[in-house]
């Protein structure tokens, strides 16, 4: 039987082979950590300690009152010795905690695990994911207790988790799956729990076999849980793709995807409920891949949240030639920085290193209109055309005919493109402008 | 702790990677497509051809440099885009042309049908037919010069004797068949009058083939194209096999409807160009005063290429269709 998958995407390389194969090794935690008072999309968290104050491992550091905003923790015991504006992955700088570690791990006495999860009514275990500071981890940094409680307007009918993990290199989820499959299917269960009883569907790409084999035992026969092996393909781990191809849905244009009933979790969120319901402990660390052909041993790592890329580099055998780019996530979305001096945050999967001859070099040449870019795009757009309206600045066209913020920003244009236009990167560009025009608009 | 990075990083916009495929690799697995067809043509029509193919090579390349020279741009004829051109433009010469004729033609495609557009990717039209198109109307007798292969013996084409109300059995008389079925197999080898490129199905349709494998080209205009040939043929009540074989029409299917530039990019709209193609060339072939009429339906097509990208728009993920 041939796998599922959706229409269009591209086939990548995917270099995973560095680490697939790779048991993740628990990081060393960091003597400092500096942990930003933004990791997620919503409201910047206020801090809630001074400096010169003792913090536990797992004490809530920074928090706020706005509806979509999730809370910070602090990943190691130890002192306060700054509270200042630290460079951030978001390329700003951004308010971190700066916090000396005191290598005790003494953990925050009010921690409490709730093993009878089964009994408590969905209201107070999205209470405690707040609290927890679960956010999405595949990358969006979305608070998970919001996308728990969607409107009720709205009936879900189906739990999605995502475990397609489509990008180059990245692998830290696969290993998730094999190594703690029970994590992710206990996170799963809560999640259709919270939501009442749903179906849980887990879609997985078919170039994971052993994810597939260790989800599908721990899933176990009957249930309301389906396992479903993928065709490989980019961007397969896109929300909407996801939607499409597991129950051949559509997310309305600008809609959320719990208006075509569903709620997606990738599996690293999944088993971070889990661990945060079975254990008590809040979001203070994560797996990693640190990977690309820069690295001297490529590895999976359980990382504290505040450690510095750079240390997680060295852990990984430091780096290998001249470095090109440093890119945090994966190559197709990715961000490059010109330093290794940020720190992890909670939706950070993957580190990338690229040395010069990694990397292509050619210039833009010209369209030749070969359609590769149509033929490719996940969610049907037309990309040469938005590139053109972009580049004549006309935006309303671009918004109104061709869909630019329908446009998810794979990258599947610009990798497909033989004349190597910055396809993507020119969308990425009109949709800032937009939104600019339209913030001055608004301000008048 | 010094950053032992900074200053050597590249900052740039994702994504970091890119496939493999570039204008020029494209381009040459279009030329190495064409080799069968080129050996075909030396085989048929002797040595001569591949004088013919050199002169276009050698002009169209030569111009490109000289005018991209002229105007002061970079020379990007290493591209392979003019090579392209060039050895299509001598697939769509007779074999008895005048040296000085696939010259000029090399000329015409490169200037009128391309350079003054702008070059490489503004071209509306199909410089190889645009040139086709000026040497036939400047020089008609020396662009319908036929001869048969191997002996070089003036000949008509086949659709030629069919256009002057022939029938199938004067086109076997032509090539001296007796049965339907050799007079297909001569003419899907090639053994018949015609341009350079075009007698040899078989050759054309392996390089078809391989573009298709290499996704250089997609079924869509090709398919549509030779299947609405194949079907206007029978409800016109004519022989759909024949029109499928005779002429430039699978030289001009495979290669010159699927000429990236000058073609739609969606879907759809390769769906229609394929389409209005076959229609055209089936009613130019039984009605025009014309015996051929791919070049005249392609380019017609061509000019039609805007309005379908326009009004074949894929409809967008999560919004209901147009």
């Amino acid at each position: 039987m041939r796998n599922k998958t959706f229409p269009q995407g591209i086939h990548l390389r995917y270099h995973k082979q560095a680490t697939a194969g790779k048991p993740t090794v628990i990081a060393k935690a960091p003597a400092v950590a500096v942990v930003p008072l933004i990791q997620h999309v919503g409201a910047p968290c206020i801090p809630q300690i001074n400096v010169g104050d003792h913090v536990f491992m797992g004490q809530k550091i920074g928090d706020a009152e706005a509806l979509i905003t999730a809370p910070v923790h602090s990943p190691v015991s130890g002192k306060v010795i700054a509270l200042e504006a630290r460079f951030h992955v978001m390329r700003r700088d951004v308010l971190s905690v700066v916090i000396e570690n005191d290598g005790e791990d003494e953990l925050y006495p009010d921690i409490t695990p709730h093993p009878d999860w089964e009994r408590l009514d969905p209201d107070t275990l999205r209470k405690i994911i707040r609290e927890g500071g679960i956010v999405g981890m595949g990358g969006a940094a979305f608070p998970t207790h919001i996308k728990l409680a969607p409107q009720s307007d709205k009936s879900i009918d189906t739990v999605i988790i995502n475990g397609a993990e489509c990008e180059d290199y990245l692998t830290a989820d696969h290993r998730l799956m094999v190594e703690h499959p029970e994590w992710v299917i206990g996170g799963a269960l809560i999640i259709s729990h919270i939501l009442g009883n749903l179906k849980i569907l887990v879609g997985i790409e078919a170039n994971k076999p052993d994810a597939l084999t260790a989800i599908r035992q721990a899933a176990g026969v009957g249930g309301n849980i389906s396992v479903i092996a993928l065709d490989t393909k980019y961007p397969q781990g896109g929300e909407k793709e996801m939607i499409k191809v597991l129950l051949d849905r559509e997310v309305p244009s600008g809609g959320l995807p719990s208006e075509a009933g569903v709620v997606v979790n990738n599996v690293a969120t999944a088993a971070k409920i889990f661990e945060l319901i079975t254990t008590g402990m809040p979001l203070i660390s994560r797996g990693v891949t640190i990977s690309g052909p820069g690295v001297n041993a490529p590895g999976n790592l359980i990382a504290r949240i505040g450690t510095s890329i750079e240390e997680l580099i060295s852990e990984c055998g430091g780096y290998k030639g001249k470095i090109a780019k440093v890119i945090i996530g994966g190559p197709m979305t990715g961000i490059s920085l010109f330093t290794t001096l940020v720190t992890l945050t909670k939706s950070i999967g993957g580190v990338v290193l690229m040395r010069h001859e990694d990397i292509s070099h050619e210039d833009p040449v010209v369209c030749i209109r070969c359609a590769r870019c149509v033929d490719a795009c996940p969610v049907y757009l037309m990309p040469i055309a938005l590139y053109h309206y972009s580049r004549s600045l006309n935006y309303d066209q671009a918004v109104e005919a061709y869909g630019l913020f329908d446009c998810i920003e794979c990258g599947c244009c610009s990798y497909v493109c033989p004349g190597r236009l910055p396809l993507v990167e020119s969308i990425k560009h009109a949709k800032a402008e937009v939104n600019n025009k339209r913030q001055k608009q608004r301000g008048r | 702790m010094a950053d032992p990075l900074s200053g050597e990083l590249i900052v740039s916009s994702a994504p970091h990677v890119r496939g493999r495929d570039n204008i020029r690799h494209m381009m040459y697995d279009v030329a190495i497509s064409l080799a069968p067809a080129g050996i075909a043509a030396v085989y048929f029509f002797g040595l001569r051809s591949l004088l013919i193919l050199l002169i276009t090579v050698a002009s169209a390349l030569g111009a490109e440099a000289l005018m991209q020279r002229a105007i002061g741009r970079r020379v990007t004829i290493a591209d392979g885009s003019a090579l392209v051109t060039a050895i299509l433009l001598a697939y769509n010469l007779p074999p008895t042309v005048p040296l000085w004729l696939p010259f000029i033609g090399a000329l015409i495609a490169i200037g009128l049908g391309k350079m003054v557009y702008g070059g490489l990717g503004y071209n509306p039209f199909n410089p190889v037919l645009v040139s086709r198109t000026i040497l036939l109307a400047a020089w008609p007798m020396l662009m319908t010069r036929w001869i048969l292969p191997f002996d070089a013996v003036a000949t008509a084409t086949p659709l030629a004797v069919m256009k002057m109300g022939g029938n199938l059995q004067a086109a076997k008389e032509l090539l001296h068949v007796e049965s339907n079925l050799s007079l297909y197999r001569q003419m899907f080898f090639g053994n018949r009058g015609g341009c350079l490129g075009e007698t040899s199905i078989l050759a054309i349709s392996i390089g078809g083939a391989y573009l298709m494998y290499k996704r250089v080209i997609t079924w869509h205009i090709p398919i549509t194209y030779l299947s609405t040939v194949a079907i206007t043929a029978l409800l016109l009540g004519r022989d759909p096999l024949f029109h499928l074989l005779a002429g430039g029409l699978i030289l001009g299917a495979f290669y010159m409807a699927t000429c990236p530039v000058t073609t739609p990019v969606t879907p759809r709209g390769r769906i229609y160009f394929g389409l209005g193609a076959g229609l055209l060339t089936m009613l130019i072939r039984a009605f025009g005063s014309l015996p051929e009429g791919v070049m005249y339906s392609i380019l017609l097509m061509n000019a039609t290429t805007p309005l379908l990208d326009r009004y074949t728009r894929p409809r967008i993920y999560g919004r209901r269709a147009r």
